[in-house]
């Protein structure tokens, strides 16, 4: 059959098919683009189980039965900005997409956030952690889902404070997400009283951190603050253990860690760590009847709280699409402000006029070995960051969009 | 407390020693590439996935087989070895009549596909592998915590490192393998079989990486990304060196680990970088590199 011939058919059944949708969804598809690091530092913590969460939401918003049809794109942006960049105008101006969702690596945030405000469609982060995003960098096209560096310098840096750890040496990954968790920890920190005796910045992605680790001893500093993710953190921990860090009486504080990096440490290595996430699996019988399906999905792997914030992310979008009867990107961040947010990962929540999304935070503390029921249960709660104290209150952002 | 540059000496002296540690794994594995482009005339680009496969090697004798780090150290050389004689024999021997570029074209496509296939089946978060009990702890040496298995592997690293030089070009062996290369015929008139000997030189380049894994898999995490980030600066280091010339890589990979160590001192965020500004400069000055000879 020639593809001039096989055109209208298809358009038949696309118009068969979307009996609600016609003219007000651009081209009669919903395009979600999900963009992440599928291979490198950051994809055990989003990456594919990212792409799973997506097709779990699509499949219990009920889009089929609903008539809305909604297709997923994946890419790799390789934390790199400018391929993050260059595929953002790719799918936008040739794929028809309509919203990019999830993408890690703050630096490409900040640049696939310009080119979605260029081209005025919707953008929504889950794993990206830079608070500039709803600050300087806010825009009516984006939305921050999950949690952000202000957020986490709140919940790690302030309870490290509070018992004791009050001089810090940092060690951060050298681009947009290390500075900012940085600077908003080290803000904390000097709020609560304590002191930064030193700071050293090393190259995105490293794998040997032992000679940034002889100058964190060598600070005397009482806490390291590593403000770096993935990889990276659980290197430079594993590193730490063998040159004695936490014998000779310094302390740890993983700024970001998720529960992968966790996996990957082993209990043994990890105790005591003391973190702050937005979602745990093993929080309600909702958080784990979610979970437990995503597992099956994703070789037997708890889902993050960014894998699940990607769900929770487009089941809220596609109820905004519904109710709007349209796709077009400022609309429908405008609508998700409007509509209060309610799903099993987060509970009930709002999203803020600088495009903050806002729910509880909680602050967990590794379990010990001998803790452990077994694989994946690795955290106990310590507190819970209730949600209007969580993120960085509104007027203080330095937001436009905020009057 | 005496100071160098605003640095305290002692904090000095600690980096330096990092700085070699991180060197001997630079040269051990520029060593396998120099061995492997001297005698194969072959630019080994999968170098790094078969010091990735070395680690994961050593994972598998430990969590499937229970065999231990010492049994690794042994073993993965010669399985991931014996996987390069594999592929010495069915490819590379193929490509010896054409350009550089083909053998490189090739190893570079198998080491792509090598790493995809391993961080398909085990992600790229890592996994872990614990220093053997009898080198864990530390010693202190005043001025700094040295890990007692950071110390072996400076020890151990330079113990196989001078053995393979002296192998190559103080034995009776070693002489037949550099006449192999210099003129095969020859040699093949006088009863050697060369074509055997530059198959096992081949494994033996690539046993030499997968011990290089072994070591690195108590240090860095067992991660299929591994040798991907190595390799870069390895090569580096090799044409630094001079391509092809043993002790200059050897030599060149512990100088430049101390070279990246004292630039992490005092200018961290260029310590990637360092490297390649000194390789740009030496290729001006000396093209062959420090230690090569112009062919």
């Amino acid at each position: 059959m020639s593809v001039r011939r096989m055109v209208p058919i298809m358009g038949a059944l696309f118009a068969l098919s979307a009996g609600f949708a016609q003219a007000q969804i651009s081209d009669s598809v919903i395009k979600i683009g999900v963009m992440n690091d599928q291979s490198g530092t950051y994809a055990d913590l989003a990456g594919p189980g990212s792409v799973v969460a997506a097709r779990m939401a699509v499949e219990d918003f009920g889009a089929a039965k609903k008539g809305m049809k909604v297709e997923i794109l994946v890419a790799d942006h390789q934390n790199k900005p400018e391929v993050g960049s260059s595929v953002a105008r790719q799918w936008y101006d040739v794929d028809k997409v309509d919203l990019i969702l999830d993408v890690p690596t703050s630096s490409v945030v900040l640049a696939v956030n310009q080119v979605t405000r260029e081209k005025n469609k919707a953008f929504i982060v889950s794993t990206g952690a830079t608070s500039d995003l709803t600050g300087k960098a806010c825009s009516p096209n984006s939305i921050h889902w999950t949690y952000d560096t202000w957020s986490l310098a709140n919940g790690t840096g302030s309870a490290i404070v509070k018992t004791g750890g009050n001089s810090w040496f940092f060690l951060t990954a050298d681009y947009a997400f290390g500075h900012a968790l940085e600077r908003d920890t080290e803000a904390v920190v000097k709020k609560n009283g304590g002191k930064v005796l030193g700071k050293v910045r090393h190259p995105f992605p490293s794998s040997d951190f032992s000679s940034f680790l002889l100058q964190a001893q060598s600070s005397k500093a009482k806490i390291i603050g590593l403000a770096n993710a993935g990889a990276d953190t659980i290197n430079a921990i594993k590193q730490g253990a063998e040159f004695g860090i936490v014998k000779g009486g310094q302390q740890f504080a993983g700024l970001l860690v998720f529960l992968t990096d966790v996996h990957a440490l082993g209990l043994d290595k990890a105790q005591g760590l003391i973190l702050t996430e937005s979602f745990y699996w093993d929080l309600n019988d909702q958080t784990r009847a979610f979970s437990k399906r995503f597992a099956k999905l994703h070789k037997g792997a708890m889902p993050t709280m960014v894998q699940a914030g990607v769900y929770s992310a487009l089941l809220h979008y596609l109820k905004a699409v519904e109710a709007l009867k349209s796709d077009a990107g400022p609309k429908v961040i405008a609508k998700m402000k409007e509509m209060p947010t309610d799903d099993p990962i987060f509970g009930k929540g709002r999203v803020r006029q600088d495009g903050r999304k806002i729910h509880n935070m909680y602050l967990f503390e590794v379990k010990k070995p001998a803790e452990s029921k077994g694989a994946w249960d690795y955290y106990k709660l310590r507190a819970t960051i209730p949600a209007d104290q969580a993120f960085r209150p509104e007027k203080d952002g330095g937001c436009p969009l905020v009057k | 407390m005496s100071e160098i540059f605003g640095i305290p000496t002692q904090a000095l002296f600690g980096q330096l020693l990092i700085g070699l540690i991180n060197g001997s794994f630079y040269a051990l594995l520029s060593l396998g590439l120099a061995v492997i482009f001297g005698l194969l005339n072959i630019i080994n680009f999968a170098h790094g996935a078969q010091y990735m496969m070395g680690a994961f090697c050593a994972w598998f004798l430990l969590t499937r087989l229970g065999l231990n780090y010492w049994w690794a150290l042994l073993l993965s050389p010669v399985i991931v070895g014996s996987t390069g004689i594999v592929i010495e024999r069915l490819m590379l021997s193929r490509l010896y009549k054409l350009d550089h570029l083909y053998g490189l074209l090739l190893t570079f496509g198998l080491a792509l596909i090598i790493q995809g296939l391993f961080r398909n089946e085990f992600g790229s978060t890592g996994l872990p592998y614990a220093i053997p009990k009898s080198l864990e702890g530390a010693q202190n040496l005043g001025f700094m915590f040295l890990p007692t298995y950071r110390a072996w592997v400076v020890v151990f690293s330079l113990a196989v490192c001078f053995g393979t030089w002296y192998l190559i070009e103080k034995t009776k062996l070693g002489s037949y393998l550099r006449a192999g290369t210099e003129n095969p015929q020859l040699v093949q008139a006088f009863g050697i079989n060369v074509p055997r000997m530059v198959t096992l030189t081949y494994g033996f380049g690539v046993g030499l990486a997968a011990l290089a894994g072994v070591m690195a898999a108590p240090i860095y995490s067992v991660n299929p990304l591994m040798g991907e980030h190595l390799i870069i600066v390895v090569f580096a280091v090799v044409v630094i060196g001079g391509m092809g010339s043993i002790m200059g890589s050897i030599l060149t990979g512990f100088m430049l680990g101390l070279v990246e160590g004292l630039t992490k001192v005092f200018y961290p965020e260029a310590s990637n970088t360092v490297i390649f500004i000194i390789m740009a400069i030496v290729l001006m000055i000396k093209p062959a590199g420090l230690f090569g000879t112009q062919r």
